[in-house]
């Protein structure tokens, strides 16, 4: 089948596919239920409605972040920026002014990551966690509460092993339902990937990770909170 | 042809893995309209030009862990949720509702992997790419799986050399 050594022998396997087909492949001929038609029938509109919400900037790589498949599709050819929705803004200025900092960058430290998590859950009114990206090389540094344009946000600290950072600012979102494909921008010097899920809207910013780290990094992050 | 042209087409398929997944009918069924549901939600994350079908069961992966997960809340999915209890029966031959029933009683991890492999004849690569796992996680998953449905359905402890065999 493939050049690693197989669990399963040639012949195990054609007995368990033979078996299984014979099981469940009635299944294919049954009349699919109506529920199911009509739920796959949403309307072209809406596919239309999310592409367009999508846009050019859609990166077309939903997929892979969602399954970890490859992400060379990425373009870089992105026309200028319309102005950037202010949380985004605010997101890089909050990079720009706390990931210098030596001493304190952050208020509550991740030894107390728990603590952290709950406090930012409890002031946002959403639950709100620190994604794990040691598969990035980034580890947590901690976090801290910010004014928003209308209330709290929370901002976590990632940093790698020579000190290169990343901040995650998170925002609760008023309209629970909207979302949104991943997007960039930058900023100054700080690139910014930004997308709305349901309750929360996310801004990865970094002056330090170039764009297709930083994009690894998101495509980390929403597997995550997608679970 | 169009996105939904493509799902309905799909269909099917995604019915006959729910049904293999998550057993009875109506709760498989249950499972297709979530995935529907939330393939429509996220479609503008799904690349074109890449398999549609894999990505739908990518999505369906996803809704499926998340009941897992709401349902039983204290076990980790990883676990072995279904440790089998004792062989289905003292026989060498496997006649198929023994298959059915052991199959059921596979952790869902592993069953996943089973019927992505042997049912929808994904290569390993393709499977982990579904689940989003490493592909020797599902290599090491096949390989369990083997040795339970071996040992459900032979009668013998996981070890024992007896091949499976399917006797129509």
């Amino acid at each position: 089948m493939n050049e690693h050594k197989a669990p399963l022998d040639d012949a195990e396997l054609k007995a368990l596919s033979q078996g299984l087909h014979q099981l469940y492949d009635p299944v294919l001929d049954e009349p699919v239920p109506e529920r199911i038609l009509a739920q796959a029938r949403v309307p072209h509109g809406r596919w239309r409605a999310a592409a367009i919400a999508a846009g050019w900037v859609v990166l077309g790589l939903g997929a892979g972040a969602i399954a970890g498949w490859q992400l060379h599709a990425w373009r870089s050819n992105v026309p200028p920026q319309a102005a950037l929705p202010s949380f985004v803004k605010r997101a890089a200025v909050a990079h720009a002014v706390y990931s210098p900092e030596v001493r304190h960058p952050v208020e509550v430290a991740a030894d107390q990551e728990q603590h952290l998590v709950t406090w930012l859950s409890k002031r946002l009114g959403v639950k709100v966690q620190a994604p794990k990206l040691d598969g990035a090389g980034l580890a947590l540094v901690g976090g801290r509460l910010l004014p928003g344009e209308s209330g709290p946000v929370a901002q976590f600290m990632y940093q790698t092993q020579n000190g290169r950072r990343l901040t995650m600012y998170v925002r609760a979102e008023a309209s629970k339902n909207r979302e949104t494909a991943f997007r960039y921008a930058r900023d100054n010097n700080i690139s910014v990937f930004y997308w709305i899920d349901r309750d929360c809207g996310y801004a990865l910013a970094s002056a330090d990770l170039d764009k297709d780290e930083l994009l690894r990094v998101a495509t980390l992050v929403y597997k995550q909170l997608e679970q | 042809m169009n996105d939904a042209d493509s799902i309905v087409e799909l269909i099917p398929r995604l019915r006959r893995y729910a049904r293999a997944l998550a057993g009875e009918r109506a709760s498989a069924d249950d499972l297709v309209q979530d995935t529907l549901e939330r393939a429509w939600s996220k479609l503008h994350l799904y690349r074109r030009g890449t398999d549609l079908r894999a990505w739908l069961f990518t999505v369906m992966h996803n809704v499926y862990v998340n009941q897992l997960r709401a349902s039983r809340p204290t076990a980790p999915f990883d676990e072995e949720m279904a440790e089998l209890a004792q062989p289905v029966r003292e026989t060498d031959t496997l006649v198929l509702r023994d298959l059915d029933a052991a199959i059921r009683r596979l952790p869902p991890d592993q069953r996943e992997v089973l019927l992505l492999v042997a049912l929808e004849e994904m290569s390993y690569e393709e499977a982990a790419g579904t689940l989003g796992v490493p592909i020797g996680t599902v290599m090491s998953r096949l390989a369990r799986a083997r040795e339970k449905l071996r040992a459900m359905l032979s009668g013998l402890p996981p070890s024992g050399g007896k091949q499976l065999k399917i006797v129509k």
